[in-house]
């Protein structure tokens, strides 16, 4: 019984990303990771979770490449820019 | 007390100080919040690290991280204290009793909906050992749908 009242929910968050699925390929369904582990706060001195969303140029990774929901953009966003204060991260690479 | 204000104090010192000296430093930094009747909830001493860049000719630091509480104005005085202290290369400190209490509150609306969602199917409200893992995955679906929006 559950499980038909959960399929709709599924097919219309599906529908609702038709900028992320360009036409003619299919690309991975990408998922807020913060949502996905519940991290509620995003801490700047954890360099491990903050690493994957700055890639070697050290620029923070946009959105639409990560697939981060804005709530957990902004607050990443925030985070790095801390912890580049304190140099657990640069501002720059090469 | 209506202006408590918890912060987090992150210093850097040179990787060649030495302990007498981060003792003293701390000693300082224990003097300024003494006299604005804040206190040190807890220190924390992440020792030699690499730093992401150079800072004042260093490439590796000492850092120093404590969490303090106490009004505003300690907050000013502490950061002007450090801005003219020598022996620290780097400092920040930052609020974080507000972002503490709306990651707990987040925490704890997660926890009531999901005791809601439980008892309405006739579920005991905590998930037993057994059905965790498939708990865990269609609370992942959920979020999911949720977090497209």
């Amino acid at each position: 019984m559950s499980e038909t009242s959960r399929a709709p929910r599924g097919a219309a968050g599906d529908g609702g990303r038709d900028k992320g699925g360009r036409r003619g390929f299919f690309r991975r369904r990408r998922v807020c990771r913060f949502c996905v582990e519940k991290i509620d706060y995003i801490n700047y001195k954890d360099v491990k979770t903050l690493a994957p969303f700055i890639p070697e140029r050290g620029k923070i990774q946009p959105r639409r490449i990560s697939g981060t929901c804005a709530k957990h953009q902004r607050a990443l966003q925030t985070a790095i820019k801390r912890a580049r204060q304190i140099a657990l991260l640069p501002y720059v690479t090469d | 007390m209506s202006t408590a204000r918890q912060y987090e104090l992150v210093y850097i010192t040179p990787p060649d100080t030495t302990d007498e000296a981060l003792e003293q430093l701390q000693q300082q930094v224990q003097a300024v919040i003494d006299r604005f009747g804040g206190n040190i909830a807890s220190t924390e001493n992440w020792g030699r690290r690499r730093l992401a860049y150079e800072i004042a000719g260093h490439r590796e630091g000492t850092y120093v991280l404590h969490v303090i509480n106490g009004p505003a104005d300690l907050n000013a005085e502490l950061d002007r204290r450090l801005r003219v202290t020598d022996g620290v290369i780097r400092h920040m400190i930052i609020r974080v009793d507000e972002e503490l209490a709306s990651a707990e509150r987040a925490q704890a609306r997660r926890k009531a909906e999901m005791i809601e969602r439980r008892t309405r199917r006739g579920l005991p409200p905590e998930p037993d050992e057994n059905e965790r893992r498939r708990g865990d995955d269609e609370e992942t679906r959920e979020d999911e749908a949720g977090g497209e929006r």
